[in-house]
Order: C-alpha cells, then structure tokens, then sequence
C-alpha cells in the first residue's frame, strides 16, 4: 500500500470518499433527523466527535489489546462495545456539567451508537491498515463530510416542502433522489485525492 | 400470547412492513452492496441468518432479561451472529469476505435487527419470532436483489455474472456509482407506495360499498 499522508486522507475523507454520498453509512439518521439546519448541525458535531474519539480508542484497543492476543475476530463486538460504552461516558458527563447542551441534543447521544457511520470509520480503519496519524485524519475527515453532507440536505429539504411531488415518492422518495443528485456533484470532486 | 400464523408473518415482512421501502431502515447496506446481484444475495444470506437467530436467541430470554440492560445484551447477541457470518464468509468464501468489505461487520449496526429484536422478540414466543427474523430478512433480501438486478444488468449487462447483453450494449457507469443506487433506491420505494396506496383506496372503497 502507499503511504498517504493523513491530510491527505482527511480530504479524501471529506470530498471524494464521504461517507453518506461514496460509503452509504450512517443513512438512518442521514434521512430522519434531516429537517432542520440548526438540529442536522448539532447531530453533525456529536457525530464527529465521537467518531474521532472511538476511533482512536478503537485503534489502541486493536493493535494494543485484540492483535497480541489473537482475538482480531472479536473486534465487531468490541467496537461496539467501546463505541456504547464511550457514547454512554459523554452522555454522562454532558448531562452533568452542560446541561443546555445535552437537553439541545435530547435523543440524538444514545442514537449515535447505532449510527453505523462510527463503527464503519473503525473498520475501514482496520482492512485499510492505517497508522494512527492516518486514523485520525481519516475520523476527523469522515466526520466532517457527514456534517457537511447532512447540513446540506436539511437546507435542501426545507425548499422541499413547498415542491408538489408526485404521491408515491412524497417524504423518503424524493429524499433519496435528492441524495443521489448531492452524490452525483461529489462525483466531480474525484480525481482531486484518492484512497482506497 | 400465542403468536401470529406463520402466513401472516411472511405477508407482513415481505410487503406490508417490508424493512427496505416501507420503513426506510437497513438501507446503507441495501445501497453498498447492490453493485452485484451475488454480493446481494450473499449480504441477504448472511442478514437472514443473524435476524432469525437473534430473534430466537432474543425471544427465549427474553423473560429473565433486565429491562434497563435489554439493548445492551441485543448488540451482544447480534454481535455474535455476526462473527459467525463473518468467520464463515472468511473461512469458505474469501473472496466474497474481501469484496463486502466492512459491510459484514456493519450487520451489527443494521437498524432492522435491532428494530424487530425490539419490537418483536421482546413481545412473541421463540418460533414466531425466529419466523419474523427470516420473514424481514427475505423482505430486505428481495429488494436488495431487485436493486442489484437493474443496477447489474444496466451497469456490466449482466446477471450473476453471466452476459446477457450482447456487444452492443453501452454499460451505464453511472448504475455502478454510488449515485445509480440512490436513483434506483428511490424508483423502487416510489413503486412500491403507488401499489400500496392504490390498495388501500380499494380497501377504502370496499369498506364503503
């Protein structure tokens, strides 16, 4: 495999390898909690967040703990495991110090744990064989083209209400078409930076 | 409880709460691996068995698990199943383990088993249960080849890999790109709700005559 530089990767990871328009994870939440800009960006946050963190956490616990041992087949569970226990840590500590925060983010904290955007990030990382350096622009990158890409279906989808669509493709129909079209720009941005 | 018929479940999981287009779940991995009707079929495999022995599993505890931990032991079980899959895939088909990628693991996270182990096996006898998880699977299995199959035959010209378009035949790269599973994705589910709402108007209309 060459060797890529992280910034690289986080580039990639924002523009030509997003992971809702190339990847298809973290579609559920993509798709339901898209209605309004200001909620799609908080998602946004803690989605990146999180990500970034259990990435990290995910990348020692592998090469650290699973690899010496010979458990790698044990990783889908550990992963998440760590992602649910990490989510549940935030979700304490927010509700005690910023307690604005966390009534703003209401049931978006537990949902991240099921966001399959997060464990797909942990194992890229893993079937890619990324350094750690690379982890971290990786998470960071995914991250933040899924804020990017969630934001700017909100905005889309708030013209959308005043569109006529035909009956049969009103609310998730025409939604995923609007994806497609959202996938077909990103599209163009390939050929800037690659990663497989 | 006794439990629905078995008839019944299938309906329901086959087309009245068909995962895919009437619940808008499970779909990320719906739209990953639809490039290859083989992929999907392998995919849905994998996903029938993990929903129909999580369910089981799910459903045969279900009495002696404690509720405020219950979603924690769902992701454990499933977990499991999926390591099965995973190590089956690798052991038999390491070629098809390599192309589905991180896909497998991401069964896990597959908002259909979670949702019926929730909303079904917590509440209905084992057999039942295990007769949904299979029922919701091939639900999510046959949109996923139908899928495939147009994405396949429009992208290569083919199905299972076999030629079935002559020379002639100019392959739609764009089928093959994530954006060709959105279109696709959203002709099926506009498909799918005109037939259903066209039922229920007859269903209507029955009801008043």
């Amino acid at each position: 495999m060459i060797e890529l530089n992280p910034f690289v990767i986080f580039i990639a990871s924002i523009f030509t390898n997003n992971m809702i328009l190339s990847n298809f994870l973290g579609m559920c939440s993509f798709i339901a909690v898209s209605s309004d800009i200001k909620t799609s960006l908080g998602l946004g946050e803690a989605v990146t967040f999180v990500l970034t963190f259990t990435t990290i956490l995910n990348y020692f616990i592998y090469y650290n703990v699973l690899v010496p041992l010979n458990l790698e087949y044990l990783r889908f569970i550990v992963f998440i495991i760590t992602i649910a226990a990490f989510v549940q840590l935030v979700e304490m500590i927010v509700e005690r110090y910023l307690p604005n925060l966390y009534y703003a983010l209401g049931i978006f904290l537990p949902l991240i744990t099921v966001n399959c955007a997060i464990l797909g990030v942990s194992l890229f990382m893993v079937i890619r064989e990324y350094t750690l350096l690379q982890s971290i622009g990786f998470s960071l990158g995914s991250g933040m083209g899924w804020t990017i890409a969630i934001v700017a279906l909100a905005g889309i989808k708030q013209r959308l209400k005043r569109a006529s669509v035909p009956k049969g493709l009103e609310g998730p129909g025409i939604t995923i078409i609007v994806i497609g079209l959202m996938a077909l720009a990103f599209v163009g941005f390939s050929g800037i930076v690659q990663i497989q | 409880m006794a439990g629905d018929s078995p008839k019944k479940i299938f309906i329901l999981g086959l087309w009245k709460d068909n995962p895919v287009f009437r619940q808008i779940i499970g779909i990320c991995s719906a739209l990953a691996v639809t490039n290859l009707m083989l992929n999907s079929l392998i995919m849905g495999l994998g996903l029938i068995f993990v929903t129909a022995f999580s369910e089981l599993t799910i459903s045969i505890i279900r009495t002696i698990t404690p509720k405020h931990i219950r979603m924690m032991v769902q992701v454990l079980i499933i977990s499991v199943f999926v390591i099965i899959v995973d190590i089956f895939l690798k052991a038999y088909y390491p070629e098809m383990s390599k192309a589905l990628g991180p896909y497998v693991g991401l069964i896990i996270t597959n908002c259909i088993i979670m949702g019926r182990c929730e909303a079904y096996a917590q509440k209905n006898p084992p057999l039942s249960s295990f007769l949904d998880g299979i029922a919701s699977g091939a639900g999510y299995t046959l949109v996923l080849l139908t899928i495939a199959f147009v994405r396949e035959l429009l992208g290569f010209g083919t199905i299972f890999g076999v030629k079935v378009l002559g020379d002639w035949w100019t392959n739609w790269t764009i089928m093959i790109m994530p954006p060709g599973a959105f279109f696709v994705l959203a002709v099926v589910i506009w498909i799918a709700r005109s037939i259903s709402s066209e039922d229920k108007e007859k269903e209507k209309e029955a009801v008043k005559a």
